[in-house]
């Protein structure tokens, strides 16, 4: 393992980002923290996670796709995609790092997305481990530890120290190239682990259960528990757009006045376009709407991947729902009525 | 409170006075309150909750919940009353299918800063109901609020420095559209942003100045109805001030046509929906903005 | 960069037919004059006009056709409204083919067929239809029962009167929803057209259609004793992408642009009812 003082992680940023872009979860001045382009003078936050997910670095809410000319009964089409900077993200939680595979299952299966498997490629991931995890995360839920998050290396603050281990090849490489000490004692990391995986045993929703529903989709999607969950949505997307693993995206054309982008953008199943046709749409209230949010994450995703849940438990979702309204509360209704 | 609410909410039930209330839902922890509609005793005892995080505004709800079956009743907080008013002056609420039950409000407590009061409630403007069939606890006086100070800040500001407060602010939007849905002067059956054929309608900015429009346009259109409830800055999952640029019209309002408080009264006409030979004439617009 | 299937090819409008008041026929070929890829009977590909929209269509020429590719389209939406307007030698966006495909080199092969369409549901039909018309030892006995609001609704009526009904071995039965002067044939919807018609259940069916058609048309099979893994039909959703990534076309688990938009009835049932 690496190690180096705190004091000097400055100086750490500065040598990483000497050769390409670092982002870091910085104070955003609102009480919350938010990834911000490293530069002389941002610190690092001590919040326990960033308001936005990690999920814009690989999947930006926009992102042009292809852009048009058109002449009369002529088009050009301009494929305008360039190869992105490489770029370092410093600070990621254990939940979002396991939202990256979550997206990469959709993004990076065939047909692979360009797009996303560009940025994916060009970016490194430097995971922190937790040491104070707060009242709405549930990451354990899923299988998730804390204490040990993946990516391309991972880092943990002990005392006055930080520590860093590579764990992919890309990793190493960036670390490698940094001309920091390395050390054997890491007694500080392991103390701090078991601190920290008391804490996660003591959170209140330590207790909540991931049930099996992938054998249960018609029971599980006709329950009558969706009635009263869904009966005060407000049908607005801020669930969906904080959300690490919410992937949906609409495509729209944009006349510049030069020509037309076409751009896609996140999107939601909670918008009453998301599934509209022509003739009207399969899922008319916000009931249904409401639903396939949550079959999607806990029942459809889990069918198509092996078991593996739609979600990360980062509990973004429990702090901004504007009617307090989350998956956990979802859960724990549909849990009851399908035992 | 709590205790005596859901004693009257079981007995307004059971007497067949109304068919369901409209009230919180108790969460995970004390302040995941979720607005929510009960129809049986055992389930209020349960599970029906006031406490200091109830900021959730029922009143909108109404619009919908007034159009069924039967009498609804609802709790309403001071502030909730004036947008309960402002909905019923624009025929969006079926007032006979309502029992509103005003209930007393001590300020809600912020739920990102649980020791602090929200923001809206810090500089409180009323902790009178201004609608009600029958009260809960005391019913309060019109505050000499605060409330139009940090927009005297932004209008102290250079153009230049406004634009940036507001770039800076507004950059951060997501457009989850939560600051319109919650909204309840927001009552539109189709919003022109979710009009594919409006050109408008995107979900995301396709060009950087786009969610600017979006908040702007808003704001001009709830300009007159907009009672200062506070739900958008509550409920922005970005913490952007919203509410700032409803106070900045209020503020105008009151300047320009004289204090008026929307939603204070049913009967009333808006400013902005009435002409007075006093009204300010359009040209206001440019002396105003050379100052 | 490696290919992306969000960004379309080009194509070019040759042909354009009028079916009916509301359905145009496009042939399409591409930039050099060859079909634009190649296709099996049942799948779609995504057309659109930069600046007006993008939406999934079913292919209707057969795969057998190597020289163009159709579509037939009816007008409800302002993507189809535009392409209704257009004219020939049009430039247009492709790309495709997206979804699965009829079962027609494994479960209908060696099999009687009966293809039941109603409307414009003749559009993903007769792509499989002429396929195994151009195929026809593959297949046995082949019945076709087509209905429409009107004897002008009746979409591709010359190439039916002209072709399928000149086939000897293929039987094809119309029928509109009201009497009309100038129709002789038979008049009545089609799910008791094909009860009348009392098929013996040997046979393996296709129905597509409006989905309220769909849904008595199979009630009326399985009354004359067809089982549910007999019948297949297609489904319809909102789509963006046609690859199953930005999420919007699922019924329960199955992403319809993916895993569709070919389903076996039986399949169906293991599904939400939510379509």
């Amino acid at each position: 393992m690496y190690k180096l003082n705190l004091s000097e992680i400055n100086a750490f940023f500065a040598k990483i980002a000497q050769n390409e872009k670092l982002y870091i979860p910085a104070d955003n001045g609102k009480g919350g923290a938010r990834y911000t382009e490293w530069a002389e003078g941002v610190e690092l936050s001590n919040a326990c996670n960033t308001e936005r997910s990690a999920k814009d670095f690989f999947f930006p809410q926009t992102e042009n796709l292809v852009d048009f000319k058109v002449n009369g009964k002529k088009i050009e089409v301009i494929d305008s995609r360039e190869e992105c900077e490489d770029f370092v993200v410093f600070g990621v939680r254990a939940c979002d790092v396991k939202s990256f595979e979550i997206l990469d299952s959709v993004y990076l299966t065939d047909p692979i997305d360009s797009y996303y498997k560009n940025r994916r490629e060009h970016g490194t991931v430097i995971s922190l481990a937790c040491s104070a995890p707060e009242e709405t995360c549930f990451c354990r839920t899923f299988g998730i530890d804390a204490t040990k998050p993946a990516g391309d290396a991972r880092a943990y603050i002990a005392g006055d120290s930080l520590y860093i281990e590579a764990l992919t090849e890309k990793g190493s490489a960036l670390l490698s190239s940094l001309g920091i000490a390395e050390t054997d004692d890491t007694a500080a990391v392991y103390a701090q682990i078991a601190e920290t995986e008391k804490k996660l045993a003591e959170l209140p929703l330590a207790a909540l259960e991931a049930k099996d529903f992938t054998k249960k989709q018609l029971d599980a999607f006709n329950a009558p528990v969706w009635a009263g969950l869904s009966q005060t949505c407000l049908g607005c997307g801020s669930c969906t757009f904080v959300c690490p693993t919410c992937q949906c995206y609409d495509i729209k054309d944009f006349d510049t006045g030069h020509g037309i982008k076409r751009f896609r953008c996140w999107d939601s199943c909670m918008y009453s376009d998301f599934t509209m046709m022509a003739h009207g749409t399969p899922r008319n209230t916000q009931l249904e709407k409401f639903r396939q949010r949550f079959m999607h994450k806990l029942v459809y995703y889990p069918m198509n991947n092996d078991g593996v849940y739609g979600c990360v438990g980062c509990g973004r979702c429990l702090k901004k729902c504007p009617i307090s309204m989350n998956i956990v509360k979802v859960m724990k209704s549909l849990g009851e009525v399908t035992e | 409170m709590q205790k005596v609410m859901i004693e009257r909410a079981a007995e307004l039930l059971s007497s067949g006075k109304v068919n369901r209330v409209l009230g919180w839902r108790a969460g995970l922890f004390a302040h995941d309150n979720t607005p929510s509609v009960f129809t049986d005793a055992a389930d209020l005892q349960a599970n029906f909750v006031y406490n200091e995080f109830c900021g959730a505004n029922l009143s909108k709800y109404l619009v919908k919940e007034s159009d069924k079956e039967g009498t609804v009743a609802v709790f309403l907080k001071p502030c909730d009353t004036y947008s309960f008013n402002q909905l019923i002056a624009e025929h969006k609420i079926k007032r006979d299918n309502v029992y509103a039950i005003g209930v007393q409000c001590n300020g809600m407590k912020d739920v990102n800063d649980r020791e602090k009061l929200e923001e809206r409630c810090a500089s409180c403007k009323s902790r009178k109901h201004v609608a009600y069939d029958e009260l809960i606890g005391e019913s309060g006086e019109i505050l000499d609020s605060n409330r139009f100070d940090m927009v005297e800040k932004l209008e102290n500001m250079t153009s230049e420095e406004r634009f940036e407060f507001w770039r800076g602010e507004l950059s951060r939007c997501v457009r989850c559209n939560a600051c319109r849905n919650v909204c309840p002067a927001c009552t539109c059956e189709k919003c022109i942003f979710d009009n594919p054929d409006s050109g408008s309608a995107n979900k995301a900015p396709a060009d950087p100045f786009e969610e600017n429009l979006f908040h702007i346009i808003r704001a001009f259109h709830v300009a007159g109805r907009c009672t200062d409830c506070g739900e958008c800055s509550r409920v922005c999952p970005e913490n952007i001030p919203l509410h700032l640029l409803n106070r900045k019209f209020i503020k105008d309002i009151n300047e320009l046509y004289g204090e008026y408080q929307a939603g204070e009264t049913v009967n009333e006409r808006g400013p902005l929906v009435n002409y007075t030979q006093g009204d300010a004439e359009p040209s206001v617009v440019y002396e105003r903005g050379n100052s | 960069m490696i290919e992306e299937t969000l960004i379309p090819k080009l194509g070019v409008v040759t042909d354009i037919r009028i079916d009916t008041p509301d359905v145009k026929t496009f042939r399409v070929v591409g930039l050099d004059g060859e079909k634009p890829f190649i296709h099996v009977p049942g799948q779609c590909a995504m057309l659109s006009i930069p600046g007006v929209g993008e939406a999934m269509f079913s292919i209707t020429s057969s795969p057998t056709n190597e020289e163009f590719m159709e579509f037939s389209i009816k007008k409800c939406g302002c993507l189809t409204e535009w392409l209704h307007k257009m004219d020939v030698g049009q430039e247009i966006c492709i790309r495709g083919p997206y979804g699965n495909a009829f079962p027609v080199e494994s479960d209908f092969k060696g099999r009687d067929l009966l293809f039941i369409a109603g409307g414009i549901g003749l559009a993903p039909l007769r792509s499989v239809i002429n396929y195994c018309r151009d195929k026809r030892e593959n297949y046995g006995h082949i019945d076709i029962v087509y209905g429409s609001r009107s004897k002008d609704d009746l979409v591709d009526y010359r190439e039916i009167i002209d072709e399928w009904c000149a086939d000897k071995d293929i039987n094809v039965y119309l029928t509109i929803d009201r009497e009309q002067e100038g129709w002789d044939g038979h008049v009545g919807f089609v799910p008791n057209y094909v009860k009348e018609l009392d098929f013996k259940p040997t046979s393996t069916a296709v129905v597509c259609g409006p989905p309220i058609m769909i849904k008595f048309t199979l009630a009326g099979l399985i009354e004359l004793g067809f089982d549910k893994s007999q019948v297949f039909t297609t489904m319809e959703m909102r789509m963006k992408c046609g690859v199953g990534k930005c999420g919007r076309c699922n019924i329960g688990n199955k992403y319809v642009c993916k895993d569709g938009p070919v389903f076996r009835c039986d399949q169906l049932d293991e599904l939400p009812n939510e379509y």
